[in-house]
């Protein structure tokens, strides 16, 4: 499985050569505006270490509370920090991975789109406008797994994320908007104050369960896990920061973000718990499995979720910190992995870890960077990935509920973690050399600098954990919990139980690392045992929803006008009839209304038209008969003084005469399509269809008519619109809208209307 | 269709047919008539035209696509509504200026509802035109 056609662009030129491509040399353009944002967002920082937010604010649609309004703290700008910082790095190793690619302005197009989209996601304080962010990372999602659109796979892989995380969306607005209710504000800033009220509320457990479909599907917990690891059909450096770094951590972010809101309840707290647990561990195993390296990497992707899941279940300090830590070593080596795997792809022409063997001789800058994202994925001390499971034993330990579950769960994924590392990373550099589709050799200086300057952060931070600590670690644990907190990160914490767990860990993992082809040999007989994968169970379920659709559309929309007709008719029947019986509504007029000579010579018209067009015997006669009807009611319209109206009755009915006059010289003859008891059904539900809508035309004149929207027609229409035909000033100006609306709708029938005919005049079935 | 007295009297009666519907569609603010009703008539009369004289014909006479003025149609309305904006009010607010107005005499009104109701005209007429002669061209 490797990204063809797609990867490796036309890098001939050889190390850091300028190649010349189609964006002229200045790909790495790219990376200028993250770059710009990355070091905007530094500036919020010392306010932020205070304990201060920065907010700003713009109006949107005020009479819904829903503003565009944005907010600082440290939650946002530790997720703010990652996206464009990473950005930077991501932006620059494409401009040398996709060098020559013929769309690389449409993939720079899509990522910055990407990017805005995420900032907006989690910088966003009012959750409408959070939701909008969120459905824009849905779409560029799906722009950048389907980049490769002439691959089958890419596509139904963009598909399958877009319609899980799409779906989950639609979940999580049904909840964000009962949680703006419930709270009585659609401002993140100000819910987050009412946590005690939402918890208190009624709609608590709905708001709970929709808000929570929504992160699971956006960051893949089980079962909705499936998507991501599909999603590696995009891009490498797209996988490297949409589904590793940045945009699975959306649902990360969203739990993080509503911890203070929805958080330290028992449904929330094993909510998370359990579904983290299982996806970690389900996840690790699965990473075991995989030969394709990327495969794997996105297999320890959904861990590293479920594992922040678990821990944003909990309500202790440590657990909160062991989150936001784990979060950014995560985002530093995944990163970093995932470009190095790009590298090797780009290199040798293939990620399959069986095929791979011995390229630290020829790639020695990017096996170093290898080594070193590994050794923090494994949490190796002096890393910073050392520091982060150090902080996930100690939080573990810390939960009060179900500590030996959450500590099991934590050890078991992260010895699976150690044995990951090492397949990725040692297994396709060390050993002995073996033939790969292209000779190996180091890739130009843009695509190693990325990988080798997140795994050195990796390490510096490992180092000197104090600076993330004081300037992100705390000032997001303060957020998430929303009360002033004290993390203090150090590398060395003396000999204690979370010590004697990481020894644990790495004996685990170096066991599992070790026996590893025969693990998986055995996982993989073991996984054939299985009914389905979450895969295929979604495939069934797609194809059930598509056998519904064809069954219900052959049903209702047979490819015959009468049946077409018949069916709107008839529901039209059923649903007001119904209604006008169930809301007791149906009223019978009490005294004949006095109605003149000429009144009573139009009803008669009227009726004497419907009934000829109703036993006409040639298409031409009907039609005409129906133009009375029409001619009639326009008669109507002048007598109660509505010219336009009539005006409008009269051209319509013209033309629409005129209009099937044409048709009908098309159509077979009344005798050839009309069946006996067709004619007895059609009569029928022409008789029920006029009983009702006689019925709800009397219940309409039964009810008092409200003059207050025609009193205020009458006096504004000349002293504020200068006209004095209120139906044409309405039109124009006070429902000018409305109008516009209907005109679209016009011209869109049309336009249909044409392309049919113009399909059939080629001999097409349309 | 071919018929000597209908070919004569088209020539005649759909020129007339298009002087009404613009008269229909300039006095709509204040008497019965607007920019449907005139789009209607001067569908009517171009329809008309095409069942004397042929499809062809009518094209050409139109010089425009149908689609195309429907669509164009439909853009002036949307340019008039946004054009409020400019003013700095909400979409779709009708700005009105009088033309030598002052001492008793209303000037000559103009608005950007004139110009909206000119896009309803013009949607309605391409629209209706459109399905017509695609329907004249099957035939």
């Amino acid at each position: 499985m490797t990204d063809h056609g797609l990867g490796p662009g036309r890098q001939t030129a050889g190390r850091g050569g300028g190649t010349i491509s189609r964006d002229g040399g200045f790909g790495w353009l790219l990376a200028l505006p993250p770059a710009a944002l990355a070091v905007a967002f530094s500036t919020a920082l010392p306010t932020v270490m205070d304990g201060g937010t920065v907010r700003f604010a713009y109006d949107w649609v005020p009479s819904l509370g829903i503003g565009l309004s944005f907010l600082i703290d440290g939650l946002s700008l530790t997720f703010a920090l990652l996206i464009s910082g990473i950005g930077v790095l991501v932006g620059l190793y494409s401009s040398a991975y996709l060098a020559g690619h013929s769309h690389y302005r449409r993939f720079s197009v899509y990522l910055l789109l990407f990017m805005v989209a995420m900032l907006g996601l989690v910088l966003a304080d009012n959750v409408i406008t959070l939701f909008v962010f969120w459905e824009l990372t849905t779409v560029a999602s799906y722009l950048l797994i389907g980049f490769d659109h002439a691959s089958a796979k890419a596509r139904r892989s963009a598909l399958q994320a877009l319609l899980l995380t799409g779906a989950g969306g639609l979940a999580l607005l049904a909840g964000l908007i009962l949680l703006g209710a419930a709270a009585g504000s659609f401002e993140l800033s100000t819910i987050m104050a009412s946590g005690d009220a939402v918890r208190d509320h009624q709609l608590y457990l709905p708001i709970l369960i929709l808000v929570l479909i929504g992160a699971f599907t956006k960051s893949a917990q089980v079962p909705f896990h499936f998507w991501l690891p599909n999603a590696m059909a995009a891009p490498t450096p797209v996988s490297a920061y949409l589904h590793s770094a940045t945009m699975v951590k959306a649902g990360i972010y969203l739990l993080a973000r509503m911890h203070p809101v929805l958080g330290g309840t028992d449904g929330w707290i094993w909510t998370l718990t359990i579904f983290g647990a299982v996806t970690a561990v389900a996840a690790s195993v699965l990473a075991l499995r995989q030969t394709d390296l990327k495969l794997a990497l996105a297999y320890t992707t959904v861990m590293a979720l479920g594992t922040l899941t678990m821990f944003l279940g909990a309500e202790a300090t440590v657990a909160v910190a062991a989150a936001v830590t784990f979060l950014i070593v995560h985002s530093l080596y995944k990163a970093a992995l995932f470009l190095i795997i790009g590298n090797i792809d780009h290199a040798t022409g293939t990620r399959d870890v069986a095929l791979l063997g011995g390229l630290v001789r020829a790639m020695p800058i990017t096996a170093l960077a290898a080594a070193a994202a590994a050794l923090s994925m494994a949490g190796f001390p002096p890393f910073l990935g050392f520091i982060g499971k150090e902080l996930k034993y100690e939080g573990a330990l810390a939960i009060a509920s179900e500590p030996v579950f959450v500590a099991g769960a934590a050890i078991l994924a992260n010895a699976l973690m150690v044995a990951v590392a090492g397949i990725v990373a040692l297994r396709p550099f060390y050993g002995a050399p073996s033939a790969t589709p292209k000779p190996p050799r180091e890739v130009p200086i843009r695509m190693w600098i990325s990988p080798v300057l997140l795994a050195g952060l990796g390490l510096t931070f490992g180092m000197a954990p104090s600076v993330i600590a004081d300037s992100l670690v705390q000032p997001a644990v303060t957020a998430i919990l929303g009360r002033p907190e004290t993390v203090k990160l150090a590398l060395w914490h003396g000999f204690n139980l979370p010590l004697l767990l990481s020894v644990l860990t790495f004996v685990l993992g170096l066991t599992a690392y070790a026996i590893h082809p025969r693990l998986r040999q055995y996982l993989i007989a073991a996984g054939t045992r299985l009914p389905a994968t979450a895969d295929q169970v979604w495939d069934r379920l797609l194809d059930g929803l598509k056998g519904l659709a064809a069954v219900q559309t052959r049903i209702l929309q047979g490819g015959r006008l009468r049946r077409y007709m018949f069916v709107v008719f008839a529901s039209f029947a059923i649903a007001v009839g119904t209604t006008l019986i169930a809301t007791g509504a149906l009223r019978l007029p009490t005294e004949w209304p006095d109605l003149l000579l000429k009144h009573w010579a139009a009803v008669v018209l009227i009726a004497a038209g419907a009934v000829m067009a109703a036993v006409a015997s040639t298409r031409l006669t009907a039609i005409c008969a129906l133009g009375v009807v029409g001619v009639g009611v326009a008669l109507l319209f002048v007598m109660f003084g509505a010219p336009d109206l009539a005006i409008t009755q009269l051209l319509v009915e013209i033309l629409v005469v005129v209009l099937v006059a044409m048709v009908m010289l098309r159509l077979p003859g009344f005798k050839q399509v009309t069946v006996r008891r067709f004619r007895r059904a059609d009569a029928l539900l022409g008789v029920a269809v006029g009983t009702v809508v006689t019925a709800t035309l009397l219940a309409v004149l039964a009810a008092p008519f409200d003059r207050s929207v025609t009193t205020y027609f009458e006096t504004t229409s000349v002293p504020e619109a200068f006209g004095r035909n209120i139906v044409n000033v309405i039109l124009v100006d006070f429902r000018a809208l409305d109008t516009f609306g209907e005109v679209a709708v016009v011209v869109v029938a049309a336009l249909g209307a044409y392309a049919l005919l113009a399909g059939t005049r080629r001999g097409e079935r349309p | 269709m071919n018929s000597l007295i209908l070919n004569a009297a088209t020539r005649l009666l759909v020129a007339l047919m298009l002087l009404f519907s613009v008269y229909m569609l300039l006095r709509g603010h204040n008497e019965p008539g607007g920019g449907f009703i005139g789009g209607l008539i001067a569908a009517i009369g171009f329809a008309l035209y095409a069942m004397a004289h042929g499809t062809a014909a009518t094209r050409r006479a139109l010089r425009f696509g149908p689609a195309a003025i429907s669509v164009a149609g439909l853009g002036i309305a949307l340019l008039a509504g946004l054009s409020a904006a400019l003013a700095g009010d909400a979409f779709f607010t009708g700005q009105w200026w009088f033309i030598g107005a002052g001492n008793g005499d209303k000037g000559l009104p103009l608005s950007t509802v004139l110009v909206f109701d000119i896009g309803v005209y013009l949607a309605v007429v391409g629209a209706a035109l459109t399905i017509v002669l695609a329907l004249e061209d099957e035939t």
